[in-house]
């Protein structure tokens, strides 16, 4: 039994029926102001804590550092001269002739596209001597969810809109789902010590569950967009369904292509990357690990029927070596 | 800014500042539109702009007048618009001298009180026909008097190369920027500016914003969609704060406040504007009686002239500068903040906490407790030991006010948009909203003069005072905007609101507090709370909400069509003239008489309205027409021209007048000035700095470093420096320095990034050092930091009285600063290295310029004028120490 | 809150409906399945503008029970399109924040520390000492004997974050008391 979602979605697999449109973020980090709103309009809404040491992070005009228990909404700042840039335009030209999204008509959903840039002006337009770059992270409401998979409680659910979503009035704070996910979105709010339930400190909404971006489930039952995407001043964040969403990103990709952005590519739209392709799909100048995204997320219970195959087959050498192990000792 | 095909935001951060502004920009890129951000920094907007130009912080008049002469050799005007719409034909008088041969001065400089007298920038013609906005023109363009072949002679020198060796922009970065303006001008494309604090800001910051003001004027990009000069202030109700401003120098309206001496109230409007000229200006009368009607009700009458003797005179410059000044002097006994931070937001911050404590009382109105509560406990000077609190006697008021959600009135946005605010909430515990305070203060007061026989007194006695009040004494805010809106006072119409200022009369029949405002409540209705989604509306939008004048969104849109009423092409079409109908129409509602035919000669005998000709789009103006050359409004030349900023250590380039011959500065052992380029000694103070907003706070912190979420976000004071500098000085990444000037030292974190680029001028590497100036050292914020305005003094533009904070000189060295008095000493190194102190060894603020005792004297007659708005003519009065050595 | 029924009881939810591994309807809580939006069961929505920089971004202002709950953009405005930057997004801490002064606070001369004050009194005396302050540095005429009718001794600043109609009863009554010193942000 696999538990990876099928092609009518994570959602139906969660027995919500195949009705739903599955709904999602697309963040374009191209139009990315860095303004933080995002940042700020989760927290308000969401009543988050302040995390945080008050001082300069370090990290160009990032102060927040990364998501956690306490920051649903992250944005990078990257600093990058003419070397890295020309270094991004050139990973992401072979990225088209692995199958990225290209010049030229769209193929149909599902295929491929065939062919790579050689038909196209490879001159950058005046590559600059210099770029920033600006994106807000996010939980990426997987198709095939880590920390979905391993919760034991059942504290964490899959949505009708195909988001994953905490309960924390049924989290118990085990944490096993902060180890499960690739990402490392994720986290128990606590002060890093274990207390039992009654201890927690009462101040702190949610104080001890595992805390992470529930798309804004409590908006979405009303028909309300999420308080990130609704406040993007650009709509660098952009909140829809996520087919027209991935459509959408695939144009964008394309626009910047002709106009000899080649560094543009898309993040999490592949729906046979090891997480099922996410629910939030992002796009890029240049690689993940620049903006502290892994390059290959992988859901550990990817591996499971194979894993439990291999249980049944050591359990069942145990028993045989047990049974010789008694027939032999008998005479 | 969507529908504009070019945008160059210079001596702005939009996509920081105004973020959500911002998003306009984006939509024109998506639209195929080009976007080139100018600034000393590359910042979150460059990182979204097609290219970042940087340049030498307050350089903006050798780029833009670069542009300006690339644009007149090239030929590249907009020449029927030129030709219609501009004085480009007018002739100036045979007096006029231009800096190109007067050294770098403009006619008619007084060395001795730092002045100009502006007559010889008049233009040429019959003094009768000139009062009437009808002077002498060439219309070939070709007399050298005409004001286009001036500007071709101003600018001759400001060639690319000068370009290059002034701003530090490359000669294909200009190239890049004219080509980009200049393609994207004309009938069919439009170029818009955006500008901020960053032009304004400066010594020489008005001349910068007119610069752009001649080139948009040349390529017609005035009065047209996505064209202009788009002003992005920086608070919620700026806009507001100047029409019906709390500041010394205006009254509602930008009429002037009358200057001692102004007590003819006939030649008082006369001096605004004459009843033969052109435009809308003429019927100052009509404003002036409206207001003070509006104040002083049945006590203001015909007989009287509507009791203009109770306005308060003038002297001169009475900004807040000069107030502190007279602060220090133990000149002023009480305070009022609303709102305001001025401990960590006005330049010269110590001297602003030292007035402070000259005080005999101060009243603070705000929601937290800002620096400026606190100063007498926590402030720096208490750390240096300069104050002591048992020693202040500063009575100080701290009232909690209510904020924007506890109680309803309206706020005017950047784009004079007016737009009204529900009450959600009551304000909590004792506080209140600003507009009870002030009903209840002036209650309290005209109760207490009562009985007063004090003729003193009858102004504050006869005023109308009296707004209905709700069950917890606040005020009806509707009700003031009716006021400031206006009504009619008798006839059959009495009591009903006006309908905009045309229904003004000068005979005390109506009445309005507000004559660009009127209109606000047409009909009894609030129009600036009308709410119609912009989903259900045209681009122009004109349901939500309402701008003045009469709602005209783009300002002299007429402008926007040919001499014959067509637009100048369907792409940018905004309004037009509908013969049919005998009206202009379109878009946007005319900013026009909206009968008056396109090929209406103008009637000379009617003056204002009726003088106007169908092409004379500039209405406001005495002549109708748009100023590429300016003969009055302000008072440091009729042409920029660039000079160097205070304390900047770069020879002028262009002229052998250092610094603006007018600017204003103050003699005081805390404000003084390095000595640039008058001496090898400014070298104590190598490297430019410059102050900035940044997203996550707001102004002085009062908004920001109060709540956790933003206070997160920036927790630190810092400073940014290019890789070079930080080498040059020993600089680590994120550790400590301490900026110098001649005011003050601070310390504060170090970002070492190559979005500071060190900049070639002539021979030598510029070194620009950026720093936010949110930070304030108190107790009660969230975060705190040193203040940046600790470092800037007070050298003030003589326009606008505004303070030089875009470029002084400082120097950097690495590690924390000293505490306590050693602060003060090591300030004191410094000056001593700079030749400041001793004090008789200290260079009187520079070369040509230097401020004299300045008498004051009157007003030499103006020929051609608007409305003036700040002409900082000194007094003579001994008491005032400005300007003079002490 | 009930206690579940057995049949509710998540473990026979999965077994029994169309969610076998138990990761989506079968685990929903009652209070997750009862969730709604503190914007939907706020008492009141006011239309408001934002307080911080000029764009005047529209502001839709959430309360219950007298307190903000909610403040966030208004998609009906045409400048803003509903959004908010950082410091419009966080303007229900600005109005909420514990760090907010809600009562009178006096320093007396030479006071080392705040004290409380009665607002009516706090009122009164500034009342008094706006009236004094007046009188001292009064201004009857310049040494040309040129009318000048004014009070130096009073000075005040801000207005660029107070409403129109705010600054314009100040800028009235100011002025009629003489006091001509008054400036705001726009000045610097």
């Amino acid at each position: 039994m696999s538990l990876l979602a099928g092609p009518a979605g994570p959602a139906a697999a969660s027995g919500w029926g195949g009705d739903q449109q599955r709904v999602g973020f697309f963040t374009d980090t191209s139009i990315c102001i860095g303004c933080k709103a995002c940042e700020v309009a989760c927290k308000e809404w969401n009543r988050n804590p302040v995390d945080g040491d008050l001082e300069i992070l370090g990290s160009s005009y990032d102060n927040t550092g990364a998501l956690g228990a306490n920051t649903w909404r992250h944005v990078a700042f990257v600093e990058q001269g003419r070397e890295r840039i020309e270094a991004a335009q050139e990973s992401g030209r072979k990225l088209v002739g692995l199958g990225m999204p290209t010049v030229g008509p769209r193929p149909p959903r599902g295929q491929t596209p065939d062919g790579d840039l050689s038909g196209t002006d490879r001159t950058p337009p005046n590559t600059q001597e210099f770029r920033w770059l600006m994106s807000s992270d996010v939980c990426k409401h997987c198709t095939n969810a880590g920390c979905l998979d391993v919760c034991p409680t059942g504290a964490i659910f899959r949505s009708e809109f195909g988001s994953v979503v905490v309960q924390s009035d049924v989290c118990n704070g085990c944490g096993t789902c902060v180890a499960a996910c690739p990402f490392g979105v994720i986290e128990r709010r606590d002060d890093g010590t274990v207390s039992a339930k009654v201890e927690r400190d009462e101040d702190v909404p949610h104080a001890g569950t595992a805390n992470k971006c529930t798309l804004c489930y409590d908006r979405l039952v009303v028909g309300e967009q999420p308080a990130c995407s609704a406040t993007c001043p650009t709509q660098s964040i952009r909140f829809g369904e996520h087919d027209e969403l991935v459509d959408s990103a695939e144009d964008r990709v394309r626009a910047l292509h002709e106009q000899g952005m080649t560094e543009a590519r898309l993040y999490g739209a592949n729906p046979k990357d090891g997480v099922g392709g996410t629910g939030s799909v992002f796009l890029l100048l240049d690689e993940p690990e620049v903006y502290g995204l892994p390059p290959d997320p992988q859901v550990p219970t990817k591996e499971l029927p194979q894993m439990y195959a291999r249980v049944g087959i050591a359990a069942a050498g145990m028993l045989a070596a047990t049974a010789l192990a008694f027939l032999g000792g008998r005479r | 800014m969507a529908n504009a095909d070019c945008i160059v935001i210079e001596g702005s951060n939009m996509a920081e500042a105004h973020p959500v502004g911002f998003q306009w920009v984006m939509e024109a890129k998506k639209r195929g539109a080009r976007v080139i951000h100018v600034d000393p920094r590359f910042t979150r907007t460059s990182a979204n702009a097609d290219k970042h130009i940087p340049l030498r912080s307050g350089t903006d008049v050798v780029l833009l007048g670069g542009v300006i002469r690339y644009v007149l050799e090239n030929e590249l005007w907009f020449d029927e618009y030129l030709k219609l719409f501009t004085n480009a034909s007018t002739l100036v008088s045979e007096e006029y001298g231009d800096p190109e041969d007067l050294e770098g001065l403009f006619s008619g400089y007084d060395e001795e009180t730092a002045t100009y007298d502006n007559s010889t920038w008049a233009y040429a013609g019959d003094p009768e026909r000139l009062a009437q906005g009808l002077p002498e023109r060439d219309e070939t363009l070709r007399d050298p008097r005409t004001v286009f072949q001036i500007l071709k002679r101003h600018y001759a020198r400001y060639t690319p190369e000068m370009v290059r060796d002034t701003c530090g922009i490359s000669e294909a970065d200009f190239e890049y920027l004219a080509r980009s303006i200049t393609e994207n001008s004309g009938r069919d494309r439009t170029t818009c500016f955006a500008y901020a604090l960053g032009w304004t800001q400066h010594v020489g910051g008005a001349q910068m914003i007119r610069t752009a003001g001649v080139l948009q004027l040349l390529l017609g990009n005035v009065g047209r969609p996505g064209s202009g000069i788009m002003a992005l202030r920086g608070h919620a109700t700026i806009q507001g704060s100047t029409d019906i401003p709390t500041l010394y120098h205006i009254l509602p309206g930008y009429l002037p406040m009358p200057k001692a001496g102004e007590d003819d109230f006939g030649e008082y409007v006369r001096q605004i504007g004459k009843k033969e000229q052109k435009g809308f200006w003429a019927n100052a009368d009509v404003y002036a009686v409206n207001l003070l009607k509006a104040w002083w009700g049945d006590a203001a009458t015909a007989e009287n002239d509507f009791a203009f003797d109770y306005l308060p005179r003038l002297t001169g410059a009475h900004g807040t500068y000069q107030t502190v000044m007279r602060m220090l002097e133990d000149g002023v006994d009480g305070y009022f903040l609303f709102g305001q931070n001025p401990a960590v937001g006005s330049a010269n911050g110590r001297m602003q906490r030292l007035a402070m404590s000259h005080l005999k009382w101060m009243v603070v109105r705000d929601f937290y407790m800002i620096e400026s509560a606190t100063w007498w406990k926590d402030g720096p000077e208490i750390e240096t030991g300069e104050l002591r609190a048992e020693d202040i006697a500063t009575e100080m008021f701290y009232l909690p006010a209510a904020n924007h959600t506890e109680k309803a009135g309206s706020f005017t946005q950047t784009q004079r948009m007016v737009q009204w605010r529900d009450k959600a909430v009551e304000p909590p515990g004792d506080a209140q909203s600003d507009l009870q305070f002030a009903f209840d203060l002036g209650n309290r007061v005209r109760e207490k003069l009562k009985n007063s026989t004090d003729p003193r007194d009858r102004p504050i006695l006869d005023l109308t005072w009296d707004y209905p009040v709700d069950e917890h004494g606040e005020p009806d805010a509707e009700s003031v905007l009716a006021e400031i809106n206006g009504r009619h006072l008798t006839g059959e119409k009495a009591g009903q609101p006006l309908s905009g200022f045309a229904e003004m009369k000068a005979d005390g029949s109506t009445i309005g507090g507000c004559w660009i405002y009127s209109g606000v409540y047409a009909d009894g209705v609030n129009q600036a709370r009308r709410r119609t989604p912009g989903q259900q509306q045209d681009e122009t939008a004109a349901e939500w909400g309402w701008a003045w004048p009469a709602n005209r969104r783009i300002l002299y849109n007429r402008a926007s069509a040919d001499g014959e009423g067509k637009p100048w092409s369907e792409r940018k079409k905004l309004v037009w003239w509908d013969e049919e109908m005998g009206r202009w129409t379109g878009d946007d509602v005319p900013d026009f008489p909206v009968t008056k035919r396109p090929d209406d000669p103008g009637d000379p005998s009617k003056g204002g309205a009726g003088a106007l000709s169908g092409t004379d789009a500039f209405i406001m103006q005495a002549d109708g027409r748009g100023w590429l050359f300016a003969p009055s409004g302000l008072v440091d030349g009729p042409l920029p021209t660039h000079y160097e900023a205070p304390e900047s250590t770069v020879p002028n380039p262009l002229y052998a007048v250092q610094n603006n011959p007018t600017r204003v500065t103050f003699q005081d052992r805390n404000n003084m000035q390095s000595p640039g380029a008058h001496s090898a000694k400014g070298e104590t103070y190598p490297y430019v700095f410059t102050t900035y907003r940044i997203t996550e706070h707001h102004t002085a912190g009062g908004m920001s470093r109060f709540l956790p979420y933003l206070s997160e976000l920036q927790p630190e004071m810092y400073v940014e420096v290019s890789p070079q500098l930080a080498g040059e000085v020993g600089l680590e990444p994120y550790g400590w320095a301490t900026v110098i000037s001649a005011r003050s030292a601070i310390e504060a974190k170090v970002l070492v990034t190559e979005r500071m680029t060190p900049l070639t001028i002539g021979d030598r590497t510029v070194h620009q050092i950026g720093m936010p100036f949110h930070f304030g050292r108190g107790s009660a914020a969230i975060v705190e930091g040193d203040g940046a305005n600790d470092l800037i003094g007070m050298m003030l533009d003589a326009n606008t009285q505004i303070q030089n904070s875009k470029n002084n000189d400082c120097a950097i060295i690495p590690g924390r600063r000293p505490r306590g008095p050693k602060l003060l000493t090591l300030v004191d190194e410094y000056r001593r290295r700079a030749g400041l102190i001793p004090e008789d060894e200290a260079q009187v603020d520079g070369a040509l310029g230097a401020p004299g005792p300045g008498p004051g004297h009157e007003l030499s007659p103006h020929t051609m004028r608007g409305p003036e708005e700040a002409t900082a003519v000194p007094t003579g009065e001994p008491s005032m120490k400005e300007m003079r050595n002490r | 809150m009930a206690r579940p029924l057995f049949l509710d009881w998540p473990v026979l939810r999965q077994l029994r409906g169309a969610d076998p591994t138990g990761r989506g309807t079968a685990v929903m809580s009652p209070t997750t399945r009862s969730i709604s939006p503190r914007t939907a069961d706020a008492d009141g929505l006011a239309h408001s503008v934002c307080p911080y920089c000029a764009v005047g971004c529209a502001q839709r202002v959430f309360h219950q029970d007298g307190r903000v709950t909610q403040i966030e953009g208004d998609p009906d405005s045409p400048v803003s399109r509903g959004r908010l930057c950082p410091k419009g997004a966080a303007s229900e801490q600005l109005v909420n924040s514990p760090l907010r002064q809600t009562s009178v606070l006096y320093r007396r001369p030479h006071g080392t520390d705040w004290e409380e004050l009665e607002l009516d009194t706090a009122l009164d005396m500034i009342a008094d000492r706006f009236i004094e302050a007046r009188r001292a540095h009064w201004q009857d005429t310049d040494e040309h004997g040129r009318p000048l009718r004014r009070a130096m001794g009073i000075a005040s600043l801000g207005g660029a974050t107070i409403d129109n109609e705010e600054n314009y009863l100040l800028k009235k009554f100011f002025t009629a008391a003489g006091a001509i010193q008054m400036e705001n942000q726009a000045r610097i």
